[in-house]
């Protein structure tokens, strides 16, 4: 899983069925000192993430998971919300 | 799943037979902004978008959990026309 930012979302009308009533997220990845790291991606959301949320996330196939038994055809979602980090020594 | 704009169409006559009749369209990745931020990628097009559109696509494995693409040998697909993104802020 991956740690990243919500900041912004996606309003798409015309879309695969299974999509309908899902919340699509945009999200900034971000690095260990939570610096912008990469492409904003688009995310499916199964947990009620806002925008501004730290959030941390999952790739590929099982990002449609929270949803089962539908299928949903995602390939990134939001499966938590973080409230704090904390980073040891390095 | 990726933002992209639809940018052009693909032709193949010679293809896997599970292909025949599927809609290939050429996309470019674009930021929520709307620059261009990676390279084309042939997809299936399950949605009816044309050129010019911005366009979620879902990748990998997941594409096949797209309407009507389980078990082809697909790894992009388009599964929604984005009506609009929005970045509070931006």
């Amino acid at each position: 899983m991956q740690i990243g930012r919500v900041i912004g979302d996606v309003v798409a009308t015309r879309k695969d069925p299974a999509l309908v009533g899902v919340p699509l997220l945009l999200v900034q990845p971000l690095g260990p000192e939570r610096q912008p790291q990469g492409r904003p991606i688009v995310a499916v959301d199964s947990v009620g993430a806002g925008v501004g949320e730290h959030v941390f996330f999952v790739r590929g196939k099982e990002a449609s998971f929270p949803f089962h038994p539908t299928a949903v055809p995602a390939d990134a979602g939001i499966v938590g919300i973080l409230d704090h980090l904390t980073l040891g020594e390095r | 799943m990726l933002l992209a704009r639809i940018v052009g169409t693909v032709v193949a006559t010679r293809k896997d037979p599970r292909l025949v009749s599927c809609k290939l369209l050429l996309a470019r990745p674009v930021d929520p902004d709307g620059g261009n931020a990676g390279n084309h990628l042939v997809d299936i097009d399950t949605v009816d978008a044309g050129v010019g559109e911005t366009v979620l696509i879902v990748s990998g494995s997941s594409a096949r959990m797209a309407a009507g693409m389980k078990d082809m040998p697909v790894d992009a697909v388009v599964v929604g026309i984005v009506d609009h993104v929005d970045v509070p802020g931006s």
